[in-house]
């Protein structure tokens, strides 16, 4: 399996954490962890760092995740990395708005570390 | 639990909703499960309560308050970390928690899931506070037992559009 280099973006130190966890429980190899804490965050990580995954929380002050994703796109920082939005905000409006805005997966709050595996793996060729 | 509602809304949807978001957070994301309870006091001097803030279809406040010994368990059964006091730590992880109840719970309601949004959590701690809001739609609160503690969350509606 592939080595994976992930940035995790929440405003939330600790689900953080936990979707790290869920990521290593899923199976994949990860080798480098970046946190944000939020979009502003997430973009000066992605100018510094090459990075093969990006997980992001919707909600979040000072850029949310849908303009932070918009922003990645319009900025062509790592153009060719799967986003997947990991979010309490689950309703299909949301989740439509989340795939238009650029993003490859959609996972809601609460989560299951099989439903981290079954969205992620495809996206990062394992 | 405590109702006091005077519009035709499926008051009764909102509720089973709520149990169904407390167990479904609780057992998804903590591996436990825990009690609804008729009614819990929280006995405890230190609490700690996270508000959630709901605007749009609906305004108003989710909010979970627990004792001490409550939330640091329920954060030592989120993060797999023990936790001695109510840290940093343990406030980060009950806003979370209340985050994911909030969001679970409307995502349940056809009428708030895409039409309400959620704030960022804020939490609070202290001993002897109320929290008090002024002339709201409708006030429901349910109780909980978790590990041997209680918490309660609460939903006020000022305002349904």
């Amino acid at each position: 399996m592939s080595e994976i280099a992930a940035l995790i973006v929440d405003d939330s130190s600790v689900m953080r954490k936990i979707v790290e966890r869920a990521l290593r429980q899923a199976g994949l190899a990860i080798t480098e962890v970046y946190e944000a804490s939020s979009g502003v965050e997430a973009l000066d990580v992605l100018r510094q760092k090459r990075v093969d995954l990006v997980l992001s929380d919707i909600n979040m002050p000072n850029m949310d995740g849908l303009e932070f994703l918009r922003q990645m796109r319009a900025q062509q920082l790592a153009p060719d990395v799967p986003v997947v939005m990991i979010t309490t905000e689950g309703s299909e409006d949301h989740v439509r708005e989340a795939i238009v805005a650029g993003a490859q997966g959609y996972i809601r709050k609460p989560f299951t570390a099989e439903q981290v595996k079954e969205r992620v793996l495809p996206l990062v060729g394992a | 639990m405590g109702l006091a509602v005077k519009q035709t809304e499926p008051v009764s949807a909102y509720g089973k909703a709520m149990d169904e978001a407390v167990d479904e957070v609780f057992r998804l994301m903590m591996g436990v499960s825990c009690e609804s309870m008729e009614d819990c006091p929280i006995d405890e001097p230190e609490t700690i309560s996270a508000v959630i803030g709901l605007a749009g279809a609906m305004s108003g406040v989710c909010v979970l308050r627990s004792g001490e010994q409550s939330a640091t368990r329920m954060a030592a059964a989120l993060t797999g970390i023990e936790m001695a006091s109510l840290d940093a730590t343990v406030k980060d992880a009950i806003g979370e928690i209340c985050n994911m109840v909030a969001g679970a719970w409307k995502g349940k309601l056809s009428t708030l899931a895409s039409s309400c949004m959620l704030s960022t959590p804020t939490v609070v701690t202290g001993t002897n506070y109320q929290l008090h809001t002024q002339r709201p739609e409708f006030r429901m609160e349910h109780y909980y037992r978790f590990g041997g503690h209680n918490f309660s969350v609460t939903l006020v509606c000022e305002s349904m559009q």
